[in-house]
């Protein structure tokens, strides 16, 4: 079985205020070496074998992710088409 | 001012949809209209002269708010109706739903607070060219609650400058005295946004619920004007079927 594993974040122009609030967790418990947090959604596909990369890039644009504010990547495994 | 149109208004409900009610009542019973609940199943809209997209949570906003209620059966009518210069109306998850669809610009981002947002707001209406609102007077403010959680609106740089150039800002967070300013903004929206229309200026969507700010009893009546100001500027249907 294949597997895609997608990474969601929000574009580097799009203010991460939930990544701002980590931060500030972090900090607050002494981890001060955290320069930056940046949150985002991992989704995982369990597909057919022979779907492509083409075809998961489709669902991320046409629903997984908002283009207007977030970019996606994608990690294929175990026999997709790269 | 005369009498209102007696127009037919077809309210969308999502699974999740949880304003549809008092939008109905505030149509019916306080502005005279005609009006019911469309379920998200149904694709014929040829009876209605506009739409409102209720409040909600549709589909659960899971994902992002509105991005799954896009591909309910009723959204390729409703965009449909859009093209065929219908009024469509977004309230609050309406707004989010309109925004995936694509048939708004920009996007809905969490609020800049990380929390629900429930609190009276006011409302400055800009210098929009859109009929729906050309019963409001730019710089009038309007006092009507708000309800959520991802109504922080974002454009590109250069899609706000296109709206802004067009007059596609409907509405905007403000004080009492209608000043614009960082600390009138509740959610962390783009330049204050808290409305936004369509190139077209027929598809219109705030974040605030102007429905339940329309009975004085409810602690204000602002809301109504603006449902007034909407129920003025729809194209009914048999004008755009002519």
């Amino acid at each position: 079985m294949a597997r895609a594993r997608i990474t969601i974040r929000l574009k580097p122009t799009v203010l991460d205020t939930q990544g701002a609030v980590v931060k500030t967790a972090l900090h607050s418990l002494g981890f001060d070496g955290v320069l930056d947090v940046h949150m985002g959604k991992s989704i995982q596909l369990d597909l057919e074998a022979g779907v492509g990369r083409s075809e998961v890039e489709a669902m991320c644009r046409q629903l997984l992710a908002n283009p207007v504010i977030e970019d996606f990547e994608i990690e294929l495994t175990d026999g997709a088409n790269a | 001012m005369s009498a209102l149109p007696p127009l037919n208004w077809g309210v969308v409900v999502f699974p999740g949809t949880n304003c549809e009610i008092e939008t109905v009542y505030v149509l019916k019973e306080l502005l005279g209209q005609d009006a019911r609940t469309v379920w998200h199943r149904e694709t014929d809209l040829s009876e209605f002269d506009g739409l409102i997209l209720a409040g909600g949570f549709a589909h659960g906003d899971y994902l992002r708010a509105g991005a799954v209620a896009r591909f309910s059966p009723v959204m390729d009518s409703i965009s449909r109706f859009a093209a065929d210069g219908g009024a469509v109306v977004g309230i609050c998850n309406g707004f989010q739903v309109l925004v995936e669809a694509g048939l708004l610009p920009g996007a809905m981002l969490h609020n800049r607070s990380r929390r629900f947002l429930s609190r009276w707001v006011n409302l400055r209406a800009e210098a929009s060219s859109s009929p729906l609102l050309s019963g409001l007077t730019p710089g009038e403010v309007f006092r009507v609650p708000a309800a959520h959680g991802e109504g922080c609106f974002f454009a590109d740089p250069d899609v706000l400058a296109e709206m802004t150039a067009n007059g596609q800002i409907a509405f905007r967070y403000c004080g009492e005295d209608g000043a614009v300013t960082d600390t009138a903004n509740p959610n962390g929206s783009l330049e204050c946004i808290a409305g936004v229309t369509n190139a077209g200026g027929n598809v219109l969507a705030l974040m605030p619920h102007p429905e339940r700010a329309a009975e004085a009893v409810l602690g204000g009546d602002d809301g109504r004007r603006i449902l007034e100001s909407i129920i003025r500027g729809a194209r009914p249907r048999l004008a755009r079927a002519a």
